[in-house]
């Protein structure tokens, strides 16, 4: 807690829980941390904030032992280390939550959590301690469910629990919240303000800078793999960070004043049922919704209550039985598969970036092939074309600021938030009729989040019908003309935004039932409170 | 412990390269070890196995002769491994390639050798992909899986066999062995160069390797598969159909196989006999292993496993070695390929640091 580190820099004879000095660290075509020095003191919150590519990763991947540094020295309470490997880092006591995180599908969240163990003698009563200290932290999970019919943000908990049952004495989070809803995120905050009080120290990465000045007492920004400030966060604005992040002004995105929008319907959904393919996934319940040219409609809702199901209905993943149950500009659409769709001129941004949206290990030219053949005319006579393909992807790396060293490097080199605002970029460029995304800023920073809104935005005004899946009410509100809720695969009647009211939304968004405790209505009202 | 295997965290190009070397050295060295075990001067089986075939007259172009089948297969079993689809099955595919081109040359001896060959191909590749559409039928209808299906219908296309060349298409004039007739001369591929056994098929089956790679590295065909092999989710949201690339990869793999089947009876064989086969089909799964399932390695990797038949031929004639030794180095070099294809993702380590670290 504050009080604690507070004294500790007071008194001034602590030692450092961590501390880092010089680090470097070289990739090809990339100086992602360009001598970095960082102190972490015990039972404090020490915030890491930076730019997509900024090297935040990087650094707490070194840390953790992920990575080896190519210059620098890491001390752990003092003692000169060599992190060796992640169980090396587990053994001193750091845990981390990566911004990716890697578990077995097929697998039940006890046997993920088992294999993630290093000790054997640790597995007995694991499950029984697994569900005592979801309970504690008020991390709902059910042990026993397979992961592959989780939500990402069901998935994140598990990262979490593993790392709690570890009694970390640093607990590391790249971007815990991007995925998690509002309730989620005030349970988690109190999950890791108990933990600092206990004097574990947190060391949080995140782009949500109203989170972070809500929870942490300290921050070290970086930018271009430098460190080039350190502010308490509770004492600057979120605009003043993200300036200090981007070392220029932000520039939000201009909402669109374009009033009534005319013009046919360019997407129309007609009494859409469809069963989930997943054991636990969410079936869609007679959805309706029509969204005319030139429009953005959000679409609101708590994880796991039909997004998914209702994305892969619209990308032609899961075909509806009836062809008329989707439109697309007039035409029957329903039993068409993903590329006669994006004939029609329908693009989409699913939730997941890796291996759904993106093949990690192919290169940027490839995945921009990948979605991006057919409207652009990509191939030719069965070949790729692939000087046009990589002019497209140069296009889309130049549009979007993407940080990355060209068409040629793979997926997985890029940053989290570069390849979110690659995959973004990659479907606005193809001028589709229909473009429905979901979480369009995940794990996006200040800057670029603004640069893809507008980018939205600007497609709506050329006449494109827009729908934004998002958890993220605010976004929904600074984007969107008219908002509906998705609660146990039924969507609600669409509203215009004026006249949609937060307490209206949260009682929508609980629909019949909310995972044990939870009131969506209130904390609704919390988040309501918090950006006002 | 003495090492220990550490995740890379992603996959090492060097060692995708470097494994089927290192793989190759072990092997060598451990093949002499057998022969030192055996009794023999390890040096001298080494040059009989390895060298001492490529040293006659008759050497290379028998290794070209051994490498076409390998190399026809291997490329087709490549492009399925890349999507993921497990075709284990390729050597019931030859011979159903070489029954049915065997049964057309047995049926028309007289007719034109230009009309034929071709007619006769063409059945080879049939052949081979009717016996693949029954694995690929069973998947993409009933999700079976296609690694045991198309492994245990090759017992069946070997029984097959073996009831025609017995029964049926028995050589009437051939005292009773179980073999058909010899082919007519008109159903023997085109020898390429005089003195030598190289046939049509050699040229066929480098002509293909070329062609798989082209498909694999810029059609868009060979860009589904490897979307499929890599990541099936990101497949789906381009739409490109698992059920299709599942048949196509074994059409392919079933094709070329059976087109093998049916160079290897017209040309070197010249027969149905129930040995038409030392295992082309199954040893062609180390041959696009070891050619890193892409076209171009899988030549590399024929020509290598096409010597290890000639070096057991070898040994068995100089050094009075039973035939064994063929099926030794290459079990022993799919196991050393598959240890050190662990050297892609993880790194070895010394010995665990001591407390300070810890
Ligand atoms: N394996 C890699 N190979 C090559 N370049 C890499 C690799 N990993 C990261 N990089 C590069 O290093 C830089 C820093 O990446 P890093 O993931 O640390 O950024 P970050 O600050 O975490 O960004 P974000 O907020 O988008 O997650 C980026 O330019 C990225 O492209
Ligand atoms: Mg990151």
């Amino acid at each position: 807690m504050t009080g604690q580190a507070e004294t500790i820099k007071a008194t001034g004879t602590a030692v450092p829980l961590l501390s880092l000095t010089g680090i470097v660290k070289q990739f090809p075509g990339t100086l992602a941390n360009d001598h970095v020095d960082l102190t972490v003191l015990p039972g404090e919150i020490h915030a890491l904030l930076g730019e997509n590519g900024a090297g935040k990763s990087t650094l707490v991947k070194i840390i953790y032992g992920v990575l080896k540094p190519d210059a620098g020295e890491i001390r752990w309470q003092g003692q000169p280390i060599v992190v060796q490997n992640p169980n090396h880092a587990r053994r001193l006591g750091i845990g981390m939550v990566f911004q990716h995180f890697s578990l077995f599908e097929a697998l039940t969240v006890a046997e993920n959590i088992a294999l993630g163990l290093t000790d054997a003698a640790d597995r007995k009563g694991l499950r029984a301690r697994i569900v005592e200290i979801a309970r504690s932290y008020g991390l709902h999970l059910d042990p026993d469910r397979a992961v592959h019919d989780l939500s990402v943000g069901e998935r994140q908990r598990i990262e979490i629990v593993r790392c709690l049952l570890q009694k970390p004495k640093l607990l590391i989070m790249d971007e815990p919240t991007s995925v998690l809803t509002p309730q989620e995120v005030e349970r988690l905050f109190e999950t890791l303000r108990r933990l600092a009080k206990e004097g574990c120290a947190i060391l949080y990465i995140s782009h949500k800078l109203e989170e972070i000045r809500a929870l942490c007492e300290r921050a070290t920004v970086m930018r271009f793999g430098k460190v080039v400030a350190h502010c308490d966060p509770r004492q600057e604005t979120a605009k003043r960070l993200a300036e200090m992040m981007i070392g220029t002004e932000l520039k939000a995105a201009s909402h669109h004043a374009r009033g009534e929008v005319n013009g046919g319907p360019r997407l129309e959904v007609r009494a859409l049922s469809l069963k989930s393919e997943q054991q636990f996934g969410t079936d869609l319940k007679d959805i309706s919704f029509a969204v005319k040219g030139g429009e953005i409609l959000g679409i609101g809702g708590i994880a796991g209550n039909g997004q998914a199901e209702l994305m892969a209905a619209l990308s032609g993943e899961m075909p509806a039985a009836a062809p008329d149950a989707i439109v697309i500009d007039g035409v029957a659409a329903g039993r068409l598969g993903p590329r006669e769709r994006r004939a029609l001129g329908g693009c989409f941004v699913p939730e997941e970036r890796n291996g759904h949206g993106a093949v990690r290990d192919m290169s940027l030219s490839e995945n921009a092939f990948l979605s991006g053949h057919v409207r652009r005319a990509l191939a030719r006579n069965g070949l790729i074309n692939s000087g046009k393909t990589a002019r497209f992807a140069d296009d889309v790396i130049r549009s979007f600021d993407v940080r990355t060293t060209g068409p040629s490097a793979e997926a997985r080199s890029l940053s989290g938030g570069n390849l979110q605002k690659f995959l973004v970029g990659r479907e606005v460029k193809q001028s589709p009729s229909v473009l429905v995304v979901c979480q369009p800023t995940w794990g996006v920073d200040a800057g670029a989040a603004a640069a893809i809104h507008q980018a939205l935005i600007d497609l709506a005004d050329n006449g494109t019908a827009v729908v934004v899946i998002s958890q993220d009410l605010d976004e929904i509100f600074a984007l969107a003309d008219r908002i509906a809720v998705i609660a146990e695969g039924r969507l609600s009647q669409a509203m215009p935004i004026g006249e949609a009211s937060i307490e209206q939304i949260g009682l929508l968004m609980g629909g019949t039932h909310g995972a044990p405790g939870e009131s969506p209505a209130a904390s609704v009202e919390g988040r309501d409170a918090a950006s006002a | 412990m003495l090492l220990r295997l550490e995740p890379r965290g992603q996959r090492s190009r060097l060692w995708t390269y470097a494994s089927p070397l290192l793989a190759l050295a072990l092997t060598v060295v451990t093949a002499a070890v057998i022969f030192a075990m055996l009794g023999k001067d390890p040096l001298q089986s080494l040059y009989v196995f390895l060298i001492s075939p490529l040293t006659s007259a008759t050497g290379l172009p028998e290794l070209f002769v051994k490498a076409a089948p390998l190399i026809l297969i291997g490329v087709g079993l490549s492009l399925g491994f890349r999507a993921n689809v497990w075709n284990i099955g390729a050597e019931g595919q030859y011979t159903l390639g070489a029954i049915f081109a065997g049964g057309l040359a047995l049926s028309y001896p007289e007719a034109p050798a230009i009309l034929l060959i071709p007619a006769m191909m063409l059945l080879g590749i049939l052949g081979g992909m009717t016996w693949a559409a029954i694995p690929a039928y069973l998947r993409t209808r009933w999700n079976a899986n296609e690694i045991l299906t198309s492994l245990m219908l090759t017992y069946v296309a070997q029984l097959l066999l073996i009831y025609l060349v017995t029964g049926p298409w028995r050589d009437p004039d051939g005292y009773g062995f179980p073999q058909t007739a010899l082919f007519s001369s008109s159903a023997t591929p085109p020898i390429l160069f005089e003195g030598t056994r190289v046939h049509l098929g050699v040229v066929v089956a480098f002509l293909a390797a070329i062609v798989g790679w082209i498909v694999l590295t810029r059609s868009v065909i060979g860009f589904q598969l490897r979307v499929l092999g890599q990541a099936p989710r990101a497949a789906r949201f381009a739409g490109f159909s698992q059920e299709r690339l599942v048949w196509l990869s074994l059409m392919v793999g079933g094709g070329l196989a059976g087109l093998a089947g049916m160079f290897e009876v017209a040309g070197p064989v010249g027969q149905l006999t129930p040995s038409i086969s030392p295992g082309y089909g199954f040893t062609a799964i180390i041959v696009a292993f070891l050619g890193r399932l892409h076209p171009i390695g899988v030549i590399f990797g024929g020509l290598i496993l096409a010597l290890s038949y000639l070096g057991g031929e070898a040994a068995q004639i100089d050094l009075g070695m039973p035939n064994a030794v063929t099926g030794i180095f290459q079990g022993i070099l799919l196991f050393f390929l598959l240890a050190c294809d662990v050297l892609i993702l993880y790194r070895l380590r010394g010995p665990r640091p001591l407390a300070g670290g810890a």
